[in-house]
């Protein structure tokens, strides 16, 4: 159990940087932002409000940074991330626990898909090599060298302008009201389906490139000979021998690269205009919503550390190398 | 070509050793490997002919980058790429049953239900060979499963148990993992596997390679012990010759890709023909007998990507003469009275006048006393 | 920003394609050239340099000058068509070019200068020096990089090209360092190195003559992967409109079709260009990269430059069934 302990640890120390690197960045940054935005939204702020600002800024002199670092943490576990400027008067938290299963569902569910049947094909077109297969790799590359936001754009372009088949923006029809009944759960589907179809098609070549090299480099292990040399049925030899060595530095992979992928499915969001926390990070982002932010920003790397935390678990479970005691 | 029909007939040998006996089990026939595909491919293997026989245990040495292993894998059709056989053929001749299966023609699915059941191999890297992610019991399971479907699980799982208790493992090891068993072990579970379905012919890689010398002689005595309990034949490849008299009836000695002597055991040793079986036996020091100089070989194994002309040992032969950097010579009869069986590559053998150096040229019946 | 981290390289296993190397320089870095999807990918790479290099000179038009033709699609005045005030595309594409070469070029070689430092310190050093230099490349690697700099970016008050090179690279160093970490650990106990310490070389020597030369393949492939991140982070944020939409480069351009509806009025040729550019350059550098991969582990290399042989031949070049050519037997002369 060392490996998972090891694992914990490590996801501990990780959400403590990431809290810390939060709290200080606005207070390293040069500048007094928090001047300019008291103009901006002249009149709008309330007292409380820019009180928070400058808390945010540590430009409240009369606390230490000590202080203010104790503080911050004591509302982060009061779940009080501070009043989002876009929403306002709606505290952070409740912006975001709004729109946190939307993005959930969709960037879960569609790299989930990708990464299976990446891993699939990736599995097939490094075990047989030199065939029609093989120019799969280069498309792949292609693939996966366009921005995830920008074949969103041409998805909409061509499936909801030119051929409207699917919604262009949006997480549900308008006439609806969110609930648990049948229309809109259909209607939610609906909206998610072409977002959902344009991170897979731009995320799969990622999985499929990396398994197809890694069960190449497999292949040619001295137990993938041993088991042809007994004899044992092709699909149980890549399957059972090939894929299954294979695939365990892909899920490490899988788990380092979720920050990276996350990143690219929140601006699929912000081209559909999904109602995901990507969005409302853009809409944070365009206001100079500092609070909204950073709370998105903190939530992100607790969902991602979170699915990394999944990833250790299936990895553990898959080598039993990890489990080896000392 | 010398070979291409060439019968085991070894049995009687100058010396009477132990030797092979009538029936081959496994001919490899002017078998030609490339490493490559297109014209600059590197030739592993040129037009070599070794044939095993029942019962026997067929040394193959020489130095690393020979092709003795190339020699296994391609007769086993395990060779990976970008291995490819030019030429020749393997067949099996079952000693149990009438098949003769040619390795070479067969299909995959043919292939497929030959291997492991008629020849099994123990691999060089004791270490990899076994699958990491699973149990030592799955894996010696998988393979009866694959070619016995006809038996219940109970029983299989008992074959396996009794299969690491033959190798000197208890048999709770059934349920470790690759990584909890020390190298030692790990290459006894590969030998439990190798037998685990009797096969007639066992192809041995390096099977010591990888592990300490206490070790590898615990593992050598095991297998010479299965071997006279079960009676399988063997093919053991090894760069260490001292080893091969030893535990060998007959030695094929590989050079670039070629065999460049094929004589018993004894025979090999007392009376090497080759200037290069003489060079390897003078490189290590004789475990019993009388004691030789150790002089080893000068030079470095060529490089089969621009091998020289004639004779690839020509360069680092301290007896080259005329011929030798001109023709390359072929494995054949060593001319001399009484040794029809046993043949070497060398033109010193070959009729020319060149005056054959002394200890190249020990007569076949003499006194053991006077070497 | 679709990065997926570039080929892992056999970093676990580590023995292959680390052939000390003697010399330095030398034939080495130029087989690269012998790899055809390298060669395509430095070609089209080489296109994109020459466009960054001489781009304004060239460019038919000013990128900012408003012209009467309004939102018209591709004609022989305007290849690529004008936007809603009568910019023309072509230029603004020719022009934006340096903007994301020189961020993405300058990104990655901040944080490869930075990889290089904190992965082989890690690997070199070992002990707890090690394992804090691990944890932090692990903790940079694990927090989702994206917001990260989006929340950086948004709160300079000025984030011109080199600041956000300099965020990106702040965030985008931890992959790199973390294959060169294993790597040099793996090189550390190899013999030459032993050998170089025994004869009591400096450090510094060692690390300089004789550990980083054969890092070479490594940082080379881990600074190309940098350079697609950066160019997709900049891309992307000029896109969401977080850096200065006043310079150009391609993601300023898709930032103004985005905001200016293009996509609703059907002007494709507003955000389509500009994104087969980057994808080009992406793949152009993926490509690279599959070839310094291929140069470092032969294993991953596709049957390529033999496929021709084994097709005219009708091999099937497959683990486990060696195929069994029979030469023509004219073909087959005695040797």
């Amino acid at each position: 159990m060392t490996f998972l302990l090891r694992r914990f640890v490590f996801y501990i120390v990780t959400a403590w940087a990431a809290i810390t690197l939060n709290f200080f960045i606005p207070r390293m940054l040069p500048g007094n932002p928090v001047q300019s935005l008291i103009n901006r939204y002249q009149g709008q702020l309330s007292t409380d409000a820019t009180q928070a600002l400058y808390a945010m800024f540590g430009l409240d002199k009369e606390t230490t940074v000590w202080q203010q670092y104790l503080d911050y943490w004591g509302n982060l576990f009061q779940g009080d991330f501070g009043l989002s400027f876009t929403f306002f008067p709606t505290p952070v938290g409740e912006v975001i626990a709004q729109s946190i299963p939307w993005t959930l569902i969709l960037v879960g569910v569609s790299t989930l898909i990708s990464f299976v049947l990446g891993t699939l094909a990736g599995v097939y077109i490094g075990w047989r090599r030199g065939r029609w297969t093989d120019s799969l790799l280069p498309i792949g590359s292609f693939f996966s060298a366009i921005p995830y936001f920008w074949l969103g754009l041409i998805a909409i372009a061509v499936f909801a302008v030119a051929w409207p088949v699917f919604p262009a923006s949006g997480g549900y029809d308008g006439a609806f009201v969110p609930s648990w009944d049948a229309d809109f759960v259909w209607s939610a589907v609906y909206h998610g389906l072409l977002p959902a179809i344009t991170i897979i098609v731009s995320s799969i070549a990622g999985w499929m490139l990396g398994m197809r090299n890694m069960t190449v480099t497999v292949s040619s292990e001295d137990y993938v000979t041993v088991a042809h040399a007994k004899g044992l049925k092709e699909r149980t030899v890549m399957f059972g021998y090939a894929a299954r060595n294979a695939i365990l530095p892909n899920i490490s992979g899988f788990a380092l690269s979720l920050g990276f992928i996350v990143g690219g499915t929140l601006v699929t969001e912000i081209v559909f205009s999904y109602p995901g926390i990507g969005y409302i990070l853009y809409q944070g982002v365009s206001s100079k919503d500092y609070p909204l932010m950073q709370g998105v920003f903190l939530i992100i790397t607790m969902s991602v550390l979170v699915a990394n935390m999944f990833a250790d678990l299936a990895y553990a479970l898959l080598d039993p190398r990890t489990r080896q005691e000392g | 070509m010398s070979r291409a029909a060439s019968k085991v007939d070894t049995a009687v040998t100058s010396t009477g050793h132990r030797a092979a006996v009538g029936e081959p089990v496994l001919e490899i026939k002017n078998l030609s490997v490339d490493y490559g595909y297109d014209d600059h491919a590197v030739h592993a293997l040129r037009d070599v002919s070794l044939t095993l026989g029942v019962g026997e245990v067929l040394g193959l040495a020489g130095e690393s980058g020979c092709g003795k292993s190339t020699l296994a894998y391609a007769a086993t059709r395990l060779l990976p790429p970008p291995g490819v056989i030019t030429g020749g053929d393997v067949i099996f001749h079952s000693s149990r049953d009438d098949r003769r299966l040619d390795l070479f023609r067969m299909s995959d699915d043919q292939l497929r239900a030959s291997r492991w059941d008629d020849m099994a191999i123990v691999f060089q890297g004791a270490m990899n060979s076994l699958n990491p992610v699973y149990r030592v019991g799955k894996q010696l399971i998988d393979v009866m499963v694959a070619h016995r479907p006809d038996r219940s699980r109970a029983a299989h799982r008992a074959r396996a148990k009794e299969l690491l208790e033959m190798v000197g493992i208890s048999p709770d090891r059934i349920n470790s993992y690759p990584h909890q068993l020390s190298g030692g072990m790990r290459q006894r579970v590969m030998i439990a596997m190798a037998l685990a379905l009797e096969p007639q012919v066992v192809i041995m890689d390096e099977p010591t390679t990888a592990l300490d010398v206490v070790m590898q002689r615990q593992i050598v005595e095991q297998l010479v012990k299965l071997r006279t309990d079960l009676g399988f034949s063997v093919i053991f490849i090894t760069h260490d010759v001292s080893l091969l008299i030893e535990l060998a009836d007959r030695i094929a000695i590989m050079y670039a890709g070629q065999i460049i002597e094929d004589a018993t055991a004894d025979d090999l040793y007392r009376r090497p023909r080759h200037p290069y079986t003489h060079g390897l036996l003078n490189s290590f020091p004789p475990l019993h007998g009388p004691r030789r100089e150790l002089s080893g070989i000068p030079g470095s194994p060529p490089d089969l990507t621009a091998l020289p002309s004639g004779c690839p040992f020509h360069p680092r032969c301290p007896h080259a003469f005329d011929p030798c950097d001109t023709k390359r010579p072929r494995l054949q009869g060593t001319g001399l009275p009484g040794e029809g069986h046993r043949q070497v590559s060398c033109f010193l053998h070959d009729g020319y006048d060149a005056a054959v150096p002394g200890h190249l040229a020990v007569p076949p019946k003499v006194e053991e006393k006077s070497l | 920003m679709t990065t997926t981290p570039t080929v892992d390289l056999p970093v676990e296993t580590g023995e292959h394609g680390i052939v000390p190397k003697k010399g330095r320089g030398g034939r080495g870095a130029w087989m690269i050239f012998r790899n055809r999807k390298a060669t395509v990918g430095l070609c089209i790479l080489g296109f994109f340099v020459v466009l960054a290099a001489i781009g304004e000179y060239i460019a038919p038009y000013d990128p900012n000058k408003i012209s009467k033709s309004l939102m018209e699609g591709p004609t022989a005045a305007h290849w690529l068509g004008t936007t809603n005030t009568g910019q023309d595309i072509m230029s603004q594409l020719i022009v934006g070019t340096r903007g994301v070469l020189v961020v993405g070029l300058l990104a990655a070689a901040v944080a490869t200068a930075i990889s290089v430092l904190i992965g082989v310190t890690a690997g070199f050093v070992g002990g707890i020096g090690d394992e804090f230099l691990s944890l932090l490349a692990n903790v940079f690697l694990v927090i989702p990089a994206l917001p990260l700099i989006i929340i950086i970016a948004s709160q300079l008050p000025e984030a011109g090209g080199t600041t956000v090179a300099l965020v990106i690279a702040f965030t985008g160093w931890a992959w790199g360092s973390r294959i060169l970490r294993a790597q040099t650990l793996s090189l550390r106990r190899r013999d030459f190195v032993e050998a170089a310490r025994a004869n009591g070389e400096s450090l510094w020597r060692i690390v300089c003559f004789e550990i980083l030369p054969n890092l070479t393949a490594i940082i080379a492939s881990g600074f190309i992967g940098t350079v697609i991140f950066a160019v997709l982070s900049q891309i992307t944020l000029a896109f969401i409109g977080v850096t200065s939409v006043s310079t150009w480069n391609w993601g300023t351009i898709l930032f103004w079709a985005q905001s200016n509806q293009a996509l609703a009025q059907g002007a494709w040729w507003w955000f389509v260009p500009a994104g087969l550019c980057i994808a080009a350059l992406g793949t152009a550098l993926t490509l690279i990269n599959f070839g310094i991969d291929e140069f470092v582990n032969p294993r991953l290399r596709t049957t390529g430059g033999t496929a021709k042989a084994l097709r005219s031949k009708r091999i099937q070049a497959r683990v486990g069934f060696t195929p069994v050519y029979r030469a023509p037997a004219e073909k087959r002369g005695e040797e």
